[in-house]
C-alpha cells in the first residue's frame, strides 16, 4: 500500500526530469569525465590515433562483456568466460595447423565456422548445468572455468599454442589490424555486436524474456515463458560473443598460452555492472556494458599517460572504479 | 466492543489539522485523527484515500507538511526512519521485516542483543522471548527458525518484538490481509489481550466485516480528507463503505445471468489428481462463473494451477472444446484458451519494477509483432485499450507497476492475463487486498466477461464474492471436491458446512 503514489497518480502531474534515467545516463557522464580528465592529463590522450587505439584495445572485453549483460539480465552469472577464450582460442589455431584443409580461404572460413560452434556448445554446456542441473551459476561456472582453462593448459602443455602456416597468418591478420573506411575492424565489430545486442535486449520477444526471468523468474514462470529455455540462451549468446572475441584475439598474436584470458571474466563483469546492469537481474543496458569496457580501458591508458600513479596500480583502479560506480547508482536510486 | 475506551479515556496521540504534499500535490488535507489508550482505531478509505500517508507521518516515517502531531498531549516532531519505536510507536507491515533464516529469539533482539562479558546471553534471551509469547498466549517456540512459520505465526513474532520493545502504539496494515480464518481470529484476540494491558491499535484493513467485529472507532478518510470518525457500535458496513466511497454501492455484485444448461462445455477436468489434490472433476460451460469455495489449504490453488500447466499432475484429464491439454505445460495451455490470473500479484503475477507496458504484454508477446520482432507501437496501443477497457489509473504511463496501488495492479494484472485472449479464465482471489470501489469494478469486469461467452473460474475466500458472483460453487476439503452447489443451496452456511466436512456429496 502506497497511499502517496496512489494519490500522486490520480491527481495527474507534469513530467519532470525525475524522467530521465540518472542510472541510464550514468556512465556516460563518467566516459565524458574521464576523456576531459585524460585530456588535461597529457595532450596526446584526446587525439584521435590514442583513442581509437584504446577503443580497439577494449575490443576483447567490451565485445565478451556484451555477452555477460545477457547473462547477467537474465539473473545468472557466468565466470567462466576469460577460460572460455583461451579454450576457444587454442581449439581454433590447432585447427588451423592441423592442415585438414588445403586451400587458406577455405580453412579459414572453417575455422571461423568451428570457433562459433564451439563458443556457442561451451556456453551451452554452462546453460545445461544451470538450468538443467540446477546448480548455481556460480557454481557452475566456477567448474566449467575450471575445466576450460585445464583443457587449454593441456592442449598448450604448458606453454603456448602458436599459428605455424604464414599464409593462413597474411589471411588472418587484417581482421584485427585492418581498417573498414578508415575505422579499425575491432571497433566496427564492437559496434556491430552490440546493435544487434541491443536489437535483440530491447526490441525483441526474446529480449523481454531475459529481463522478465531476470527481475522474477515466478512471474516470467506464470505468464508461460520457458524460463530455463531463456537462460540456457542467455548462456549461448555469451559462448558466442566469446567466439567473436576470439576470432579477434587470434590475429592479433596469432598465439595462445594457459594464461589467456586470466581475469577478462571479472573485468566483463566490471564493464556491466559499471554500465549500468543490475547484477541481480531485471535490467540489461548494452550500450552502458560499452561503455564501462571502455572506461575501464580509458583509465588504464590515462594511467600509462600519466607520471604520477603507477601503471602497476591499474588492478586496484578498476577494483576502486567498480565499488564507486556501486555506490553512485546506489544513491541515485536512493533519490529517484 | 471495549467500555475502557470510552471518552474518558486519554489521547496518546494525536494529528492536528496534518497536510502532507509530495511534489507539489496535496495527498492529505488537514485531516485530525486521534488514538486514545486501550482502543482498537480503525483507519479506512479506499486504495489513494491517504491512510498510509497518515500512519507513515503518525508513525515519523513522514513529516507532515503543516499541522503538528501531539503525543500524550504534548505537541511532538517524532523521530524518522523507525526510531519512533524508542517513543513506542511501532509499525507492523503487511510485508514483515524479518529476516527468514533467523529463529523466532534472535529476531526478537536483533539490533539489541543482550550481552554478558560481551558474550550473547541466549539463555536469557530464550526466557525473556518465551515470557513475550506466553504473555500473548503464543505456543511458537522460541527457537524456531523464521522460515519454518506460518504467516500468522510470524506475524506473531512481529507483534511480539512489538511488545518486547515496549510499544504502546501498534500500527498494523492489512495484518490478516494473508491470514486464514482461524489465523485472523487468533490474531484478534493476541490483540483484544493487548487492549486490555492499554495498547493502543490502529487498524488499516479493507475487510468491513473484521473491522466491525475488532474495533472500537473507525475513521474514514476520502481523497485525503478526513470523513468521520465515529464509534464502531453505531455504524454498519453498509454505512462505512458509503463514507468511504461517498456514493451508494447499491449494486456490489452485477446481476447474475445462468447460462443456458445445453451451453457447450467448454473446460472439462476429469480426474485431475497431484500431489494433494486427488481426482478432481469438473466442467465449466460458456458465459458460466464458476466458484471455488473452501478453507486456506484446501488445495483450491493448487488444482488450478494444475488445470493452467503450472504444475504437474499425476493424473487426469483436463479439456477444451473437447481438445486435451497436456499437464505441466503452460505454453500448451495457453495456447487452448486457458489463462489462470494468480492471488499473488506482487511475487507471481507482475514485475514491480517494469513499466505498465512490460507486464501488460509479457504472456502475449506473439501479438506484437513478426518473428520475435516487437512493435512498440503495437503494444503502446494495446497499453491505451487496456487503461480504458480495465479503467487503470494512473498519472504516467510510464510509472513502474510497484509503484501502482493495489486497485489499480490488479486491473493491470487482469489486462494483462485478458491479452491472452482466452476462453476459460481462471480467477485467483479476484479481490485481494483492494478497496470497496474497485471490488465492485471488479465484478462487473467478470460478469461481463461472461456474459461475452467467457467462461469464468472464481476462486476465493471471501464467501459473499463467491455467493455474489457465482452460479455454481464447487467446494473443496483438504484436497477434493466434496460438493458442488447449485442455486438455492449457494448459501455461506451451505458452503462452511462441506468446507468444514460436516457435508459431502459427490462431484456431479
Amino acid at each position: 500500500m502506497t497511499a502517496s503514489e496512489d494519490a500522486l497518480e490520480t491527481k495527474g502531474r507534469g513530467r519532470s526530469w525525475r524522467d530521465v534515467d540518472l542510472r541510464a545516463v550514468a556512465p556516460f557522464a563518467a566516459l565524458a569525465l574521464l576523456l576531459i580528465v585524460g585530456a588535461l592529463v597529457n595532450p596526446n590522450f584526446i587525439g584521435i590515433t590514442n583513442l581509437a587505439n584504446v577503443a580497439t584495445r577494449s575490443a576483447f572485453i567490451a565485445i565478451v562483456a556484451v555477452g555477460a549483460t545477457f547473462v547477467i539480465s537474465s539473473g545468472d552469472l557466468d565466470l567462466s568466460v576469460g577460460s572460455m577464450v583461451a579454450f576457444v582460442a587454442s581449439i581454433m589455431i590447432l585447427f588451423m595447423n592441423s592442415g585438414a584443409i588445403a586451400d587458406p580461404a577455405l580453412m579459414l572460413a572453417a575455422a571461423v565456422a568451428l570457433t562459433v560452434v564451439i563458443g556457442g556448445a561451451c556456453g551451452l554446456l554452462n546453460g545445461l548445468i544451470t538450468t538443467v542441473g540446477k546448480i548455481e551459476p556460480f557454481i557452475a561456472t566456477l567448474g566449467t572455468m575450471g575445466i576450460y582453462r585445464g583443457l587449454t593448459t593441456w592442449l598448450s602443455q604448458g606453454g603456448a599454442i602458436t599459428l605455424r602456416e604464414p599464409e593462413l597468418q597474411a589471411l588472418y591478420r587484417p581482421a584485427y589490424f585492418g581498417t573498414l573506411f578508415g575505422v579499425p575492424i575491432p571497433i566496427v565489430v564492437i559496434f556491430a555486436v552490440t546493435i544487434v545486442a541491443a536489437f535483440v535486449l530491447y526490441r525483441t520477444r526474446y529480449g523481454r524474456h531475459v529481463v522478465a526471468v531476470g527481475s522474477n523468474s515466478d512471474v516470467a514462470r506464470y505468464s508461460g515463458i520457458p524460463v530455463n529455455r531463456v537462460r540456457t540462451i542467455a548462456f549461448v549468446i555469451q559462448g558466442l560473443c566469446v567466439a567473436i572475441a576470439v576470432l579477434l584475439y587470434v590475429p592479433r598474436l596469432g598465439s595462445t598460452s594457459a594464461t589467456t584470458g586470466i581475469l577478462w571474466e571479472l573485468q566483463a563483469i566490471t564493464a556491466v555492472v559499471v554500465g549500468g546492469t543490475a547484477l541481480k537481474g531485471g535490467a540489461g543496458r548494452v550500450w552502458g556494458t560499452i561503455c564501462g569496457a571502455f572506461i575501464l580501458e580509458l583509465v588504464g591508458n590515462i594511467m600509462l599517460l600519466s607520471n604520477f600513479i603507477s601503471e602497476y596500480l591499474i588492478g586496484a583502479i578498476q577494483g576502486a572504479i567498480i565499488i564507486i560506480a556501486m555506490l553512485v547508482q546506489r544513491s541515485l536510486v536512493r533519490k529517484s | 466492543m471495549n467500555p475502557d475506551a470510552a471518552d474518558g479515556a486519554p489521547v496518546v496521540l494525536a494529528a492536528r489539522r496534518i497536510s502532507k504534499s509530495f511534489n507539489g500535490v496535496q495527498v492529505l488535507f488537514s485531516v485530525n485523527f486521534e488514538l486514545r489508550a486501550g482502543e482498537i482505531h480503525a483507519l479506512m478509505g479506499e486504495n489513494g484515500a491517504g491512510k498510509s500517508t497518515l500512519v507513515k507521518i503518525l508513525s515519523g516515517f513522514e513529516q507532515p507538511t503543516s499541522g503538528e502531531i501531539l503525543l500524550d498531549g504534548q505537541p511532538a516532531k517524532l523521530p524518522p526512519n523507525g526510531q519512533a519505536e524508542a517513543l513506542g510507536i511501532v509499525i507492523i507491515h503487511q510485508e514483515f521485516n524479518l529476516a527468514e533464516h533467523l529463529t523466532v529469539t534472535e529476531s526478537l533482539f536483533l539490533g539489541r542483543e543482550v550481552t554478558r562479558y560481551g558474550v550473547l546471553d541466549r539463555k536469557f534471551m530464550r526466557a525473556e522471548t518465551r515470557r513475550v509469547l506466553d504473555q500473548l498466549g503464543s505456543h511458537v517456540d522460541e527457537n524456531a527458525l523464521i522460515s519454518s512459520l506460518s504467516i500468522a505465526d510470524k506475524q506473531m513474532v512481529e507483534i511480539a518484538k512489538a511488545i518486547s520493545r515496549d510499544a504502546r502504539i501498534i500500527f498494523m496494515d492489512e495484518p490478516t490481509a494473508v491470514l486464514s480464518r482461524e489465523e485472523t481470529n487468533y490474531l484478534f484476540r493476541q490483540v483484544r489481550k493487548l487492549r486490555e494491558q492499554g495498547t493502543s491499535f490502529v487498524f488499516v484493513s479493507h475487510k468491513l466485516d473484521e473491522v466491525m467485529e475488532l474495533t472500537d472507532r473507525v475513521t474514514v478518510l476520502r481523497d485525503g480528507q478526513w470523513v468521520k470518525t465515529a464509534p464502531t457500535g453505531i455504524l454498519d458496513g453498509e454505512s462505512i463503505a458509503q463514507l468511504m466511497v461517498g456514493r451508494e454501492l447499491s449494486s456490489l455484485y452485477p446481476a447474475k445471468q445462468e447460462p443456458s444448461v445445453d451451453e457447450e462445455v467448454t473446460l472439462a477436468v476429469e480426474g485431475l489428481s497431484t500431489h494433494y489434490v486427488k481426482d478432481a472433476s469438473f466442467e465449466v460451460r460458456k458465459g458460466e462463473i464458476l466458484g471455488f469455495s473452501g478453507l486456506i489449504g484446501s488445495g483450491r490453488t493448487e488444482l488450478m494451477e494444475a488445470v493452467a500447466g503450472l504444475r504437474a499432475r499425476s493424473a487426469g484429464e483436463v479439456s477444451v472444446g473437447g481438445v486435451g491439454v497436456p499437464g505441466g505445460d503452460v505454453h500448451a495451455a495457453n495456447r487452448v484458451g486457458i489463462a489462470y490470473m494468480t492471488k499473488d500479484r506482487k511475487h507471481k503475477g507482475l514485475l514491480l519494477n517494469s513499466r505498465m507496458t512490460a507486464n501488460l504484454t509479457l504472456q502475449s508477446l506473439g501479438k506484437h509483432g513478426q518473428y520475435g520482432y516487437l512493435s512498440p507501437k503495437s503494444e503502446a496501443e494495446a497499453l491505451e485499450r487496456a487503461r480504458r477497457r480495465f479503467d487503470i489509473r494512473v498519472r504516467d504511463g510510464r510509472v513502474v507497476a510497484g509503484r501502482m496501488s493495489g486497485g489499480n495492479q490488479q486491473k493491470l494484472l487482469l489486462a494483462k492475463v485478458m491479452e491472452t485472449e482466452p476462453d476459460v479464465i481462471i480467477i485467483d482471489e479476484p479481490t485481494r487486498g483492494i478497496d470497496v470501489g474497485t471490488k465492485q469494478q471488479i465484478y462487473h469486469f467478470i460478469s461481463a466477461l461472461a456474459r461475452d461467452g467467457k467462461s469464468i473460474i472464481v476462486v476465493s475466500s471471501e464467501m459473499p464474492e463467491i455467493i455474489g458472483l457465482c452460479t455454481r460453487v464447487a467446494v473443496m476439503r483438504e484436497g477434493r471436491i466434496v460438493g458442488i452447489l447449485e442455486g438455492e443451496e449457494i448459501s455461506e452456511q451451505e458452503i462452511m458446512r462441506y468446507s468444514a466436512g460436516l457435508k459431502k456429496k459427490t462431484a456431479a
